[in-house]
């Protein structure tokens, strides 16, 4: 030690208080949504959209802003924050940096369940596709968690990543071949499966929502726990921890959320990968706090793709699994690249 | 000197697995019956007789049989099989080169390069001619490969790099290609989609004759080259050993692994693991000599990727399943099994 008598950097908390950041989050959060509600196919000021809650008269820009303007950002919102911790959740539990809803294929089981429930039950209600959701983002989960514990070197993060790409493939052949011998469920399902939050049906969104709730507030009450899963297995064991309940109550909490995200807006890719990596800049380890963060920017950086979505190639909309694919998948490729050990 | 034999002539030598004539005749036959099969088998059915008449012209006394085999099956049919060979090719060939078991050119993210600038083309000029298809795709097959060699190859990073990469690459493009598709018509996505996931429907003789020049020009070169990829498949530090210019030989399997995916992608495409499958199955058969491995996963290519047609054809018929679905719903788990093996080594 060089310098001993210099106290020792202390790695697990910024230096403000992480409440400023979280603050001046919900500031840039707040933005964003006024933008989301402000631009689109036709763009709306501010005072029409302010007028909208006071003054309703039935116009076509107020009702613009009530039915979809606002309940689209909403979902995106959810979903963005959804998403990202569950992402949080992944890396910090599996010490993976690539760990992520999308690349683990847990998303494409939804995805599947979703196809499916269509496929054999026609329209089917909205509490028979949450479910299925649910369903099938769990069986995902633990198909990709049991392929990974296969063999003697146990689940590693880079096998554990590449057999969630070999689940995902195989999924989606099959989603694939469901929508292929059925027209109809492709026709009322095509948009959805390309990850989109236009035109989703917002009394969905309040089905699958005390669910999401219930997943956030595991995941915000594991925070302690997980940030000491963070350090290892072994030396959680050694803490205390009980890690088979830890894991147990994370991919509840993961399923929850990422199930809910599924069902609402179908696979969106790439969130919750980028997004703890980036809070990670500033809260470096402690995810009491990295999970509120995470889906503070989550939902900011779902806001702003759905956003582009809208406007980059006006009046075509592009899927905004698209829109985070671009984004996300690049820093994927700078990951795979950077963080991970050979 | 059992298993091998020799052939020696002025001008040029080579040895072969004694194993090989046989092997390869079996799946000669195997592949011939299968697309017999897949010939005959149909919403209309022909007799295997009446189809091997119709091939050598011979009248069978009912004119359908002509155009239902000269123009909708046999096209269909032989792009499957040269589709497959090529793949398989291009498959033996990365694996090789890498020295990763886990090698496919779908894996890695050469199939989906290849998709998005033949996807770019039909959406950006609708009225470009058939066989500009394999130039664009050889084009975005070649752009990300050579990615990947800039992002991974040099250094001796891990197999496993390679597929993290190829992963990332594939979203990449993936995206990409999402997003050209959103400009075109409704009519013409779904026709893409269809395409996307790796299908022979309605593939005629010009498609045919598009990857036809691809196939005899880089299926030779490929076999040609199989002697530089025995010594390469050795590490770099031993190929320099023995002498070989191993910049410009790679250089030259990359671009003859690439032509092939490319073309094929360009014609059928993403089919995905057939260049997964294939090698791994003929070195079951014959072994990890290059030199008998290559003609043998070739075949073993071109009879799954039949095999997958007639099965997507069959499965839900009258509907059709793409045989890319086949493949996957195959290969992934097969992908997932080679997988778990390695590690366990």
């Amino acid at each position: 030690m060089i310098n001993s008598e210099r106290p020792p950097k202390d790695l697990t908390q910024p230096r403000l208080s992480p409440l400023i950041g979280l603050g001046l989050g919900a500031i840039v959060l707040l933005i964003c949504l006024i933008f989301s509600v402000t631009l689109g196919a036709k763009d709306i000021p501010l005072p029409t959209i302010l007028e909208s809650f006071t003054r309703f008269d039935n116009s076509v820009d107020h009702l613009v802003i009530q039915t979809v303007r606002i309940p689209r950002s909403v979902l995106a919102i959810v979903v963005g924050a959804a998403l990202a911790v569950s992402g949080a959740l992944m890396q910090g539990l599996t010490r993976n940096p690539l760990a992520e809803t999308g690349i683990l294929g847990i998303g494409a089981g939804g995805a599947l369940a979703v196809v499916a429930t269509q496929f054999l039950f026609g329209s089917a209600s909205l509490t028979a596709y949450a479910s299925a959701a649910f369903l099938g983002a769990g069986a995902a989960a633990v198909a990709v968690y049991g392929l990974g514990t296969l063999g003697r070197g146990g689940a590693t993060p880079l096998n554990l990543t590449v057999a969630g790409a070999a689940l995902t493939a195989f999924i989606s052949s099959i989603t694939t071949a469901i929508l292929i011998v059925s027209q109809r469920t492709f026709e009322e399902i095509r948009f959805w499966l390309a990850g989109s939050l236009a035109g989703r049906d917002f009394s969905l969104l309040l089905q699958v929502l005390p669910f999401m709730g219930m997943g956030l507030l595991i995941a915000f009450l594991l925070g302690r726990q997980i940030t000491t899963m963070s350090l290892g297995e072994d030396i959680a064991t050694s803490l205390g921890q009980r890690t088979l309940w830890i894991k147990i109550l994370t991919a509840t909490s993961v399923v929850l959320l990422a199930g809910g995200a599924v069902a609402i807006a179908g696979p969106i890719g790439f969130v919750g990968l980028v997004v703890p990596h980036v809070v990670r800049f500033y809260i470096k380890t402690d995810y009491r706090w990295i999970l509120p963060y995470s889906a503070l920017l989550g939902a900011i950086l779902l806001l702003l793709s759905d956003i582009a979505a809208r406007v980059v190639l006006k009046p075509q909309e592009i899927p905004v699994g698209v829109m985070t694919a671009i984004v996300g998948a690049p820093f994927f490729v700078y990951l795979a690249k950077s963080k991970v050990k050979k | 000197m059992k298993d091998w034999l020799m052939v020696r002539s002025p001008g040029m030598s080579f040895r072969m697995d004694r194993r090989l004539p046989a092997i390869v005749l079996a799946l000669a036959i195997a592949s011939f019956a299968a697309i017999l099969l897949n010939v005959g088998h149909g919403e209309y059915a022909i007799a295997v007789g009446d189809i091997i008449k119709t091939l050598f012209g011979i009248d069978t006394g009912n004119p359908d049989h002509v155009f239902v085999i000269q123009t909708l099956r046999l096209p269909r049919t032989l792009v499957a099989f040269m589709v497959g060979v090529a793949l398989a090719i291009s498959g033996t060939i990365f694996q090789g080169l890498t020295r990763n078991p886990l090698a496919d050119p779908s894996i890695i993210g050469i199939n989906a390069g290849a998709s998005l600038v033949a996807v770019a083309v039909i959406v950006l000029f609708p009225s470009a001619p058939v066989y500009v298809l394999p130039i664009a795709a050889f084009t975005g097959a070649l752009l990300i490969a050579i990615l990947i060699y800039g992002l991974a190859w040099n250094g001796g990073s891990s197999p496993i790099l390679l597929i993290l990469l190829g992963i990332g690459l594939s979203a990449i493009a993936g995206a990409f290609t999402s997003l050209l598709i959103t400009f075109g018509s409704i009519n013409e996505v779904s026709q893409a989609l269809v395409w996307l996931a790796g299908s022979v429907y309605g593939r005629t003789w010009e498609q045919f004759f598009s990857l036809l020049p691809w196939v005899i020009l880089f299926v030779p070169l490929a076999f040609g080259l199989t002697r530089h990829l025995n010594i390469l498949n050795l590490g770099d530090d031993i190929a320099t050993g023995l002498g070989s210019q191993i910049e410009w030989q790679r250089g030259l399997l990359v671009i003859v692994a690439v032509a092939l995916a490319g073309s094929s992608v360009a014609t059928a495409g993403n089919i995905g693991f057939v260049g997964l499958i294939a090698p791994h199955l003929g070195r079951k058969f014959i072994g990890g000599n290059h030199a008998s491995l290559l003609p043998v996963a070739a075949l073993l290519g071109g009879f799954l990727v039949v095999a997958a047609d007639f099965v997507g054809k069959t499965l839900v018929a009258p509907i059709e399943l793409p045989c890319g679905v086949i493949t996957a719903a195959i290969g992934a788990p097969f992908f997932l099994y080679l997988l778990i093996r390695n590690r366990k080594r």
